[in-house]
């Protein structure tokens, strides 16, 4: 790391100041352990909102705090689906190894194209994020002896710590992926206050500027990158493991498109902005694709233009300036 | 091989009528509109509804696509877009990409999920033979269209006087208004000449790639790649970009067909890594 | 100590809302339908839905004694993570009785282990790979596998003389299927593959794939696309290079000439060979009465593999309720419908009461000019045909 670990003084006492627990945080996770007692016949699509919350905040930790905008992401994601898959599919269906080894398949991946990310900016990133997304969705498909291809893979997960099986109703999934998601949370909350995430947020701001005042801006992106895909890799492996099944559509453009269209929505650089938005995003496609299945996303489209016209910032940046909640 | 050629570039043409407004629209006045080819799927059904419901010929159809794409154009513009011009790049993204949720959701809700059959005329089905080639009729016609858009479009930028007042309104917006442009009504004019195209893209695209609801998420990906690989806001760039793409993609597909679907991401990754501004872009 | 706990607290609720439910389903029979009723598959799903929806207009809601009731679930496309969660909450939130619907294999694969835990029938309405009904015990095939048609179809276009002949699918794992059993028919009756083609499966221009074609100058093409927006555009790139019949002759599965297509493809269709379960043209009161019900119902749509994949579902659904009269559990349902035979509009179907799949008849097609419109007319039919990969260790 260039930046100098700070330890102790002024600067060192606002990081820890910032960086402390609100009220508001423990509320969100007491409300987040609801559903097992009031709502168990949604704990599968609490899991699964669980898992795209955690896929949101990887996303965040580029897009909302240094400022990588990605059209790629579930490049990521659906390579951790398929390692967990895979690893499963020869005989080694342990869940918390496949998680490791998702992270790792993945931030391999994220580390191979970081040099590349770091090189562009603006639309060409964008454009190429997208592009190696959908590189590896083509060959994917092309490798179906290993993938499956569209058929996908359905694979025999052991149960959690040997204990837990996953169960019809979901209570295993949801309470996996939720543990999971609070691990997530707090490395991306120990990163973003952390000298290192506020080196990454000036670049955000000021990408000329950093290297001025000494900042090893590329290296920084590189490390945040890795660290953001092997998180995708994890959402990834976790919907697998909770599903038993992994396809194509993990590596999709729409997955990509979607978990942005949940980040902008929740508020970018946020931390909390993300899962927000899944939780929203998710739980209002599910209602509504429940009351009319098939033009739902008219609904959908109509709450993501109010959305902007009245809560430009995504809906925790609404929320804050109405409130002046957050961590201001 | 001049037939895989001509194929890629007549494939290549419909690309850059549906992209060209996008690149102008995106690079002139900074507006990120993914719901470009939401346009075009209007268009395409306003083209289907004039020949099916009123009897409309095709060629008399293709107008009546880009004059309705260009007029609901405008009246967005006027209502939402132009709020969005300072908005920032984000909450354009996700704007524009409820309007595509809510225009796939409408357009299948009044003409179900079905493709739009058209039938076209007999003058633009089969092939003109030359020296034992066959060049598909409609491709050609549909080259001549784009040449002929290419062309008004470079002199009506570079040698009109509202040519010159959008770009002037572009580059310094504060100047513009000052020297007395009405640089609302300027932009409001650009985007619905953007959007027309598209739509009028759509209408053409019929007769090769076909129409249904999803039209304005499928084709925003090859969009999306021609107005980055061309640079932004340029004509000429969206017009080599297309041409490129069309060629690669078809003569990649024809020469080796397993790679099919790479190649095209392929070029448009290394392209962007040595030119991160696209072909012809300024800025 | 945990796991017991988590245990009893699912057992305490499944216990309570299994009571209730039980109570408050007494008169009815439940089907939760997983389909693609929005994005790229959406069309798939309307058909399907208006399929079940004639054959419950038709056939009265109520079936020995019981009430039939729908409830619909959106998949949004290939999602087979979707389609778990779906077929779960249908089980444990709806309390369905019965799984229904699948357009697509990965939803299918992805339903099958819920289907098995919660010992519910499911019906495949649709969707197409071999193994589907090897993955779980309760699964019951209501439409037709790729090798079922293209094997024979193969077999058929060798015995016909054609010697030699020019595959092109779609890259993925239907065109695969499509491919292979396609060749292996016709191999064994002595023809020849001379170039075979994988086309990425959302591909919007196929003028490359047509002009390798082209040049390999084949006396026949085999062609396999998904439905949609491809058989037309397929369709032109191939008249625009005057690869038509009856200069070379034009195989495919029925996608090709399904009626939308047909109506873009115009005189261009005239004359391809197409091999389908389902002809839309077909004579026979029994099609002519679905036909006109569906034009109806639809307000002029026309039914196809979808709508007759989702009719004879629900046919399959009302009969095995009637034999067991009413008794909605999975092990009574696919008891009585293994071995199941009813006249459908398709033809004489038969479920298979080994695999659980379909046993039907395949139709080989050829558009000819009927009254003045182009038309699938059937040339030759293929009685009774199997699935030839079951048990194939496929």
């Amino acid at each position: 790391m260039a930046a100098e670990t700070i330890t102790s003084g002024p600067a060192a006492t606002w990081l820890r100041k910032r960086s402390r627990i609100s009220a508001i945080e423990i509320v969100f996770w007491l409300a987040a352990l609801l559903p097992f007692v009031l709502l168990p016949s949604y704990l599968s699509l609490a899991s699964q909102i669980a898992i795209a919350a955690l896929f949101a905040l990887s996303v965040d930790l580029v897009l909302g705090y240094a400022g990588i905008i990605t059209l790629g992401h579930a490049m990521f994601f659906g390579l951790g689906a398929y390692a967990a898959a895979i690893l499963a599919k020869h005989g080694w269906g342990e869940p918390l190894t496949g998680l490791l080894v998702a992270a790792l398949v993945a931030g391999a991946a994220g580390f191979v194209t970081s040099f590349v990310i770091v090189r562009v900016q603006h639309l060409a990133l964008i454009m190429i994020t997208l592009g190696l997304g959908l590189l590896t969705y083509e060959l994917a498909n092309s490798f179906s002896s290993i993938t499956g291809g569209t058929d996908g893979l359905g694979v025999e997960i052991w149960p959690v710590l040997g204990i837990f099986d996953f169960d019809l109703w979901g209570y295993t999934a949801y309470g996996y992926a939720l543990a999971m998601l609070f691990i997530g949370v707090l490395i991306a909350r120990r990163i973003v206050n952390s000298s290192f995430g506020l080196a990454l947020t000036g670049i955000r701001e000021n990408n000329a500027r950093m290297p001025a005042i000494g900042s090893a801006y590329r290296v920084h992106l590189q490390k945040i990158y890795i660290i953001s895909a092997a998180m995708a890799g994890v959402a990834g492996a976790l919907l697998t493991e909770t599903t038993g099944t992994v396809s194509l559509d993990t590596l999709s453009f729409q997955r990509s498109a979607d978990v942005v269209v949940m980040l902008i929505l929740g508020g970018t650089g946020r931390l909390y902005g993300g899962i927000i938005g899944a939780v929203i995003f998710l739980i209002a496609r599910d209602r509504l694709s429940d009351m009319n299945p098939q033009y739902w996303y008219f609904w959908i489209g109509l709450l993501l233009m109010a959305v902007v016209l009245v809560m430009p910032g995504g809906i925790l940046g609404g929320l804050s300036r109405v409130f002046r909640w957050g961590a201001k | 091989m001049a037939v895989v050629l001509f194929d890629g570039f007549a494939f290549g043409m419909l690309l850059f009528v549906l992209s060209v407004g996008l690149s102008v629209t995106f690079g002139l006045m900074n507006f990120i509109n993914l719901a470009h080819c939401a346009f075009g799927m209007l268009g395409g059904y306003v083209a289907v509804v004039a020949m099916r419901a009123f009897g409309v010929p095709f060629l008399l159809a293709l107008p009546f696509a880009f004059l309705a794409a260009g007029l609901v154009s405008v009246v967005l513009e006027r209502s939402f877009f132009r709020r969005l011009y300072r908005a920032g790049g984000l909450n354009q993204v996700l704007f524009t990409i409820g309007m595509v949720f809510v225009a796939a959701a409408s357009f299948a809700y009044f003409f179900g999920t079905g493709q739009q059959p058209i039938v076209l005329p007999d003058y633009l089905q089969g092939y003109w033979e030359v020296n034992g080639l066959r060049f598909g009729t409609y491709r050609i016609f549909l080259v001549a269209v784009s040449l002929v858009i290419a062309g008004l479009l470079v002199y009506g930028l570079e040698h009109t006087r509202f040519g010159a007042r959008i770009r002037a309104a572009v580059d310094n917006q504060r100047v513009a208004q000052g020297l007395g442009l009405d640089v609302d009504t300027i932009f409001a004019i650009t985007f619905a000449l953007g959007a027309g195209l598209a739509g009028l893209g759509g209408a053409l695209a019929i007769g090769i790639v076909g129409l249904d609801p999803s039209f304005g998420f499928h084709y925003l990906v090859y969009v999306l790649i021609v107005v980055a690989v061309g640079g932004l806001g340029s004509i000429g760039g969206s017009f080599v970009a297309a041409a490129l793409l069309g060629i690669f993609d078809v003569a990649g597909k024809y020469f080796v067909p397993d790679m099919g679907a790479f190649l095209i991401y392929l070029f448009m990754v290394v392209l962007l890594l040595v030119r991160p501004l696209g072909l012809f872009g300024k800025r | 100590m945990l796991k017991k706990t988590a245990t009893a607290f699912a057992l305490g609720f499944s216990l309570a809302l299994a009571m209730s439910s039980t109570a408050l389903a007494e008169g009815t029979v439940k089907i939760g339908l997983i389909m693609p009723y929005s994005g790229p598959f959406a069309d798939a799903g309307a058909q399907m839905q208006a399929g079940i929806d004639l054959y419950i207009k038709t056939h009265g809601d109520e079936v020995a004694g019981k009430k039939i009731v729908l409830i619909k679930k959106d998949t949004g496309g290939p999602n087979p993570d979707v389609a778990k969660r779906l077929a779960q909450e249908l089980v444990v939130r709806d309390h369905v009785d019965v799984l229904a619907g699948f357009a697509l294999t990965p939803e299918a694969l992805g339903a099958a282990p819920v289907a098995t835990e919660a010992k519910k029938l499911m019906v495949d309405m649709n969707a197409a790979t071999s193994i589907i009904t090897e993955k779980s015990p309760y699964i019951v095939r209501t439409s037709v596998t790729i090798p079922q048609i293209n094997y024979a179809f193969g077999k058929w276009a060798a015995g016909q003389g054609i010697k030699h002949a020019y595959t092109l699918v779609a890259d993925y794992g239907p065109g695969h299927d499509a491919e292979k059993s396609f060749a292996r028919g016709f191999k064994e009756k002595g023809g020849e593959i001379v170039g075979a083609d994988h086309s990425p499966v959302a591909n919007p221009d196929f003028s490359a794939y047509v002009q390798r074609i082209k040049d390999a100058k084949p006396e026949a093409v085999y062609i396999f696309i998904p439905g949609g927006s491809q058989p037309a555009a397929i369709g032109k790139a191939l008249a625009d290079k005057g690869l038509t019949p009856p200069n070379t002759k034009l195989l495919g599965q029925g996608e090709l000439t399904m009626p939308d297509a047909m109506k873009s493809l115009g005189k261009n269709a005239d004359g391809i060979v197409t091999a389908f379960h389902y002809t839309l043209e077909r004579k026979d009161p029994l099609n002519e009465k679905f036909v006109a019900g569906y034009e109806k119902l639809t307000k002029g749509r026309e039914p196809d593999l979808f709508s007759i994949g989702g009719y004879d579902g629900m046919h399959l659904i009302y009969a095995a309720l009637e034999k067991t009269k009413g008794d909605a559990s999975g092990d009574a349902l696919i008891k009585v419908a293994k071995g199941m035979s009813w006249e459908s509009p398709r033809g004489p179907i038969t479920i298979d009461p080994e695999t659980r799949d379909i046993i039907q008849n395949v139709y080989i097609r050829k558009v000819e000019k009927v009254d003045g419109k182009l038309q699938n007319v059937i040339i030759d039919t293929i009685k009774d045909v199997k699935d030839p990969l079951h048990g194939a260790g496929k």
